[in-house]
């Protein structure tokens, strides 16, 4: 069975009057079905391309995407992508903004519809159905910016520094929150960060890229000896230390 | 709800009482103004004739109304001052969202624009008297002239200014170009169609009095160019005084469109 991704000496530059600037090289990894990868490095290493790779906006220059075994382009990849910031739009209530993305492909059919309802309850946000989003707070907004890209249904789910717009109280607790969700969804996911307990505590395996331009330094696969794994609990099992000093250390040997 | 506090109260009261302050104050300097103005001219400092007086503006007015022609003058002006400014948004509109649509077409036409912009309008009404004669469709298209290279470069602007962030989210939610144009250009730029409005229509004010000044029969601005060339300084003064006032009603008519579009923004 082919792997969900899997990237083959991916390198990307980007062109400029004052000159190219090779933003990725050389980039190999394959992703399965369920897992979820974090990838980490110094700032300016490429990791939003990476995602714009992998979501079809840009065209790698070298090397090969392939999704389910077929190129790419060819594959039909249904990709949904979480950027920085929720992008929730002011002039539409929070009901309109999770359904932005079957209103533009032409899906609002009844069964998209239960099923963003369904989130929109499970995760509680259906009383501010028709509240702006405004009205809600951050951890809220992102869980709104969530669902209008899990209404999609996506075969895999990119996070771009998901919550780094959010203060640290709570960024922990959405971050556990958004976890779950994924899990729940058992979705496939790829979540870019600069925040190496934040890879450590929600990621099965850590890529962690060198500084620009973005090698793979490393992939180190992360286990803990637990049930019901939560990011919060992860924090605080034995293992995370030790991931966090092979981690930084890896950084450290790039930077 | 519970009763405010005391503090509450009275600032609530000083709040009303500085805003009441201000709005007497504005009030006061008109009055003061029409008076000074009035017993200038009744104590023959200054030459009534040529600078009229409230008085004498007041009976004009009367005596227009009376006769009715007042109202062909005014509703002229404001029909042509309407039409150009809904054209100029209509236009302005649909040549922006063109230019957003074709990146380098807008590069081409850049300088054009620019150009086009910076000149004064005034020198072309003449031009146009002749290529479309002195009738209506001039003096709109003389109003529209003054707003129209402005408002496309503003709107331009605008859309080429919005959220890069925000256009990306279209594109990874499946979207083409038209739905980046269609759920965020248009509905995030609606602040800068008002905005664009409000300088508009006292633009295409102007406009329509430079055209009904040399092509026109009808119309404030051919009021202002007929008495002064008979020495009726009390009409011209009218017509300027109804022009402020129109100006206002237009201005105001915009805020509310304003209040009623961005309580969402």
């Amino acid at each position: 069975m082919n792997p969900l991704l899997e990237l083959s000496h991916v390198s990307y530059s980007y062109h400029e009057v004052n000159g190219e600037t090779l933003a990725l090289s050389d980039i190999s990894f394959t992703l399965e079905s369920g897992s979820f990868l974090a990838i980490v490095g110094p700032s300016g290493c490429g990791k939003s391309t990476l995602l714009s790779l992998i979501c079809g906006l840009l065209k790698p220059e070298d090397g090969s995407i392939a999704f389910r075994g077929k190129p790419l382009r060819e594959a039909g990849a249904n990709i949904g992508y979480m950027l920085q910031k929720d992008h929730l739009f002011e002039w539409r209530t929070v009901y309109s903004n999770v359904t932005l993305g079957l209103e533009i492909q032409k899906k609002l059919t009844p069964e998209h519809i239960s099923s963003v309802d369904a989130m929109l309850e499970t995760y509680g946000l259906s009383s501010f159905k028709d509240a702006r989003p405004s009205q809600l707070s951050g951890g809220m907004r992102q869980r709104a910016a969530l669902i209008r890209t899990l209404a999609l249904e996506p075969d895999l789910l990119l996070l771009d520094e998901p919550f780094s717009a959010l203060d640290y109280q709570t960024r922990l607790s959405v971050c556990d929150d958004i976890a779950a969700i994924i899990k729940k969804e058992e979705k496939t996911a790829i979540l870019v960060t600069h925040d190496l307990s934040e890879a450590i505590s929600m990621a099965d395996q850590v890529l962690v890229l060198s500084k620009r331009p973005g090698r793979v330094q490393r992939l180190v696969p992360v286990a803990f000896s637990m049930e019901e794994r939560t990011p919060m609990r992860s924090r605080n099992a034995p293992e995370f230390k030790d991931y966090f000093n092979l981690i930084w250390k890896e950084l450290n040997i790039s930077g | 709800m519970a009763e405010p506090s005391l503090a509450q109260q009275s600032f609530l009261e000083q709040r009303r009482r500085r805003l009441r302050a201000i709005t007497l104050a504005r009030i006061f300097i008109f009055l003061v103004f029409l008076l000074i103005w009035e017993m200038s001219a009744r104590l023959h400092l200054i030459d009534a004739f040529i600078f009229s007086s409230p008085s004498r503006v007041y009976n004009m007015f009367v005596s227009m109304i009376s006769d009715r022609s007042i109202f062909l003058h005014m509703g002229t002006t404001l029909t042509e001052t309407l039409l150009s400014f809904f054209l100029v948004f209509l236009f302005s509109l649909l040549i922006a969202v063109l230019l957003w649509l074709f990146h380098s077409l807008s590069r081409i036409l850049e300088p054009y624009l620019v150009v086009l912009n910076s000149l004064p309008k005034s020198a072309l009404a003449p031009l146009l008297i002749v290529w479309l004669g002195a009738n209506m469709k001039t003096i709109i298209v003389a109003g529209m002239s003054v707003a129209v290279f402005g408002s496309i470069l503003t709107i331009y602007t605008g859309f080429s200014e919005v959220d890069p962030e925000k256009v990306k989210l279209i594109y990874t939610l499946g979207g083409n170009k038209k739905d980046v144009l269609r759920k965020v250009v248009l509905p995030s730029s609606i602040p800068i169609f008002i905005n664009t409005m409000k300088v508009n229509i006292g633009l295409c004010l102007v406009g329509v009095v430079i055209g009904e000044f040399i092509g026109s029969r009808q119309g404030l601005g051919y009021l202002i160019i007929y008495g002064s060339q008979v020495f009726q300084l009390d009409m011209v003064l009218m017509s300027i005084v109804i022009l402020c006032v129109m100006a206002m009603i237009l201005y105001q008519g915009i805020n509310l469109v304003e209040k009623h579009c961005l309580k969402r923004f």
